[in-house]
């Protein structure tokens, strides 16, 4: 290590910049490493920038062309305008499935956040042994992938079989569950995809807002108590100004994943039954690589990604707060 | 402890209990239903444990066609996807953490919308930039569609974890005469190991999770798709048997689950990182 007698010597840390500075050369070497950050930076761009650039160019420019089964095999595809956009938005079913998404994304992300507060609130008064058992439960829901929890809900759900409907049988003064069909009706599908949603969305808020509510200080929850303060206003006066940031990003991250939400529908209804659980992801989907009208399920797509961007403005707003500081 | 308090804590541990129930049930049934013979998944009478239980439908699964094949694929395709994330995340979050330059800022925002950018409406574009290419029912071609949302992740998180490490540190170094990258290489790297360990795993997790570029960049492969491609296909190989679902679910879930049980509480923070200062 070629190190030198002068850099030996520095006697404290907090020296350094200027020890270093006094050394001959030293601006040859900072005009050097004013370069260093962008190399470092460049093939993670370079890749970015053409794995994630080149189809999103492409995603605007297809929104605008007359582009399905034809031109995919012989080329040949017309600049249309927003023909796209205007057949869209005239088409019943889109905005059917738009109001649907929104609705259901809405539904979502209170039930998310209400039933996840309460399970964080409900850990933080717990005792310790209770506590654990509570997040490891939540942990093994989290970890659950997407795909297989839409199974597993499915075999609950069966109508066979399905240990639903043989609990139900066995419970008295109800109608016969024997055979019943979960999936056969729209209100009764989207609501067991809900609750499949909502069920793997749970761990996340709750032992996120639980980490946070570990970090308030407990002479505020018991002076708060000693000044009379309930249950609501506990919360509404300590719990949730403290961990407000928090929550804005919880809410923000929730309401885009339930916005795009595909994998569950996907595999547990395909939309089903007669459309009622189409999704703006799927509808895009099925348009395009469905259906083969890539140029009108960009346009979709466009759509979703226009109002995402929206939704994630805040996300990384409140999420930059204090960037600078670093 | 009073009368009160003491209806007050019996009353949370029932609400707990219900909390456990509600969500470890499934898991649970996924692999109660894996290891229970068959009459008894089909018994009227619902049977919660699988005793006397038989480990048939875990045979079925591994024995079912493609099932192995598909499973290469899925190490494949994540397993490459770690290296080559971790390969290109390891430089830009430490040029992201320890050095100030123009343009950090709008770096920052872009990896931050590109993890919001939905897959599902990237999957159209894609499709056809990549058949244009000729790359359609490639690995490779997954590989790359996955480094689209795996590497923004990476970058962001690995970022929080060199942050982590004080740049007294690697000052320290340079000034016993350590060059940058030396000090890179015995300082910085071995303190972020254990952070590079967990966003890899968590990289791992999210490309062996994926469904929509498999099933769509992947239509008719050769060598087949990943798992998810595979197990969506469930009802068509497996018609009613349970058995076998279950099995073959919970063989694709368990590497997830122990996995993610190690390195859940160092990335979590991750995505709320900024929010929960002080």
């Amino acid at each position: 290590m070629p190190a030198t007698a002068t850099d030996a010597e520095t006697p404290s840390q907090r020296l350094a910049p200027d020890a270093r500075r006094a050394r001959p050369g030293r601006a040859a070497a900072l005009r050097r490493r004013a370069s260093l950050p962008y190399l470092m930076l460049l093939p993670a761009v370079v890749v970015l920038g053409l794995l994630l650039g080149t189809p999103l160019v492409r995603m605007v420019t297809l929104s605008f062309q007359n582009y399905g089964r034809r031109q995919l095999q012989n080329g040949g595809a017309t600049w249309t305008g927003f023909d796209n956009y205007r057949y869209i938005f005239k088409d019943q079913q889109f905005w059917t499935v738009l109001i649907r998404t929104v609705n259901f994304a809405a539904v979502c992300v209170v039930a998310t956040m209400v039933l996840g507060t309460l399970v964080a609130l409900l850990m933080h008064a717990l005792g310790k042994r209770m506590r654990l058992a509570v997040s490891v439960s939540l942990l093994f829901a989290w970890a659950t992938p997407a795909i297989t929890a839409v199974i597993v809900w499915k075999w609950i759900f069966d109508t066979d079989a399905g240990v639903v409907n043989s609990v139900l049988n066995a419970l008295p003064f109800l109608p016969d569950y024997t055979r019943h069909g979960w999936f056969l009706t729209p209100m009764s599908a989207i609501s067991i995809l809900g609750l499949v949603i909502v069920w793997g969305a749970i761990p996340f808020v709750a032992l996120t807002l639980y980490a946070g509510l570990t970090t308030i200080p407990t002479e505020m929850f018991e002076a708060a108590k000693l000044d009379g303060a309930g249950f609501f206003r506990l919360f509404r006066s300590v719990t949730f100004p403290m961990l407000k940031p928090l929550f804005l990003i919880i809410t923000s991250l929730s309401i885009i994943w339930d916005f795009r939400v595909f994998t569950q529908v996907y595999v547990m209804t395909r939309g089903g039954p007669d459309d009622s659980t189409m999704v703006l992801g799927l509808l895009a989907y099925n348009r395009s690589i469905g259906t083969q009208q890539y140029g009108r399920g960009a346009a979709i797509a466009v759509v979703m990604v226009f109002m995402l961007l929206i939704i994630t403005s805040v996300y990384i707003r409140t999420l930059l707060r204090g960037e600078d500081e670093v | 402890m009073s009368a009160s308090r003491r209806t007050r804590k019996a009353g949370l541990n029932a609400v707990a209990l219900g909390v456990i129930f509600f969500m470890a049930f499934p898991v649970y049934w996924m692999a109660s239903t894996g290891f229970k013979r068959t009459k008894d998944i089909f018994s009227p009478t619902t049977r919660f444990a699988p005793f006397p239980g038989t480990l048939e439908h875990f045979r079925t699964a591994l024995a079912a066609p493609d099932f192995l094949r598909y499973a290469r694929n899925s190490v494949v395709v994540a397993g490459s996807v770690v290296l080559l994330s971790m390969l290109f995340a390891l430089f830009a979050a430490t040029a992201l953490a320890r050095f100030h330059f123009r343009g950090r800022k709008m770096v920052i925002v872009v990896l931050l919308i590109a993890q919001m950018v939905p897959l599902e409406a990237l999957v159209i574009p894609m499709y056809l930039v990549l058949r244009d290419a000729h790359q359609l029912n490639r690995l490779p071609a997954l590989i790359a569609a996955y480094l689209v949302f795996v590497l923004p992740f990476s970058i962001w998180t690995l970022r929080g974890f060199v942050a982590a490490i004080p740049v007294e540190l690697d000052e320290a170094a340079m000034i016993d005469g350590c060059t940058q990258s030396q000090a890179f290489r015995k300082v910085l790297f071995p303190l972020i190991a254990p952070g590079l360990v967990a966003t890899s795993v968590f990289a791992f997790i999210q490309a062996w999770n994926e469904l929509v570029f498999a099933l769509t960049l992947l239509p008719t492969a050769p060598e087949g798709a990943t798992l998810t491609v595979w197990l969506t296909g469930f009802s068509s190989r497996f018609g009613t048997d349970w058995g076998a679902i279950m099995a073959s679910s919970a063989l694709f879930t368990l590497p997830v689950v122990v996995f993610f049980l190690v390195v859940q509480k160092r990335i979590a923070s991750g995505l709320t990182a900024g929010a929960v200062k002080g």
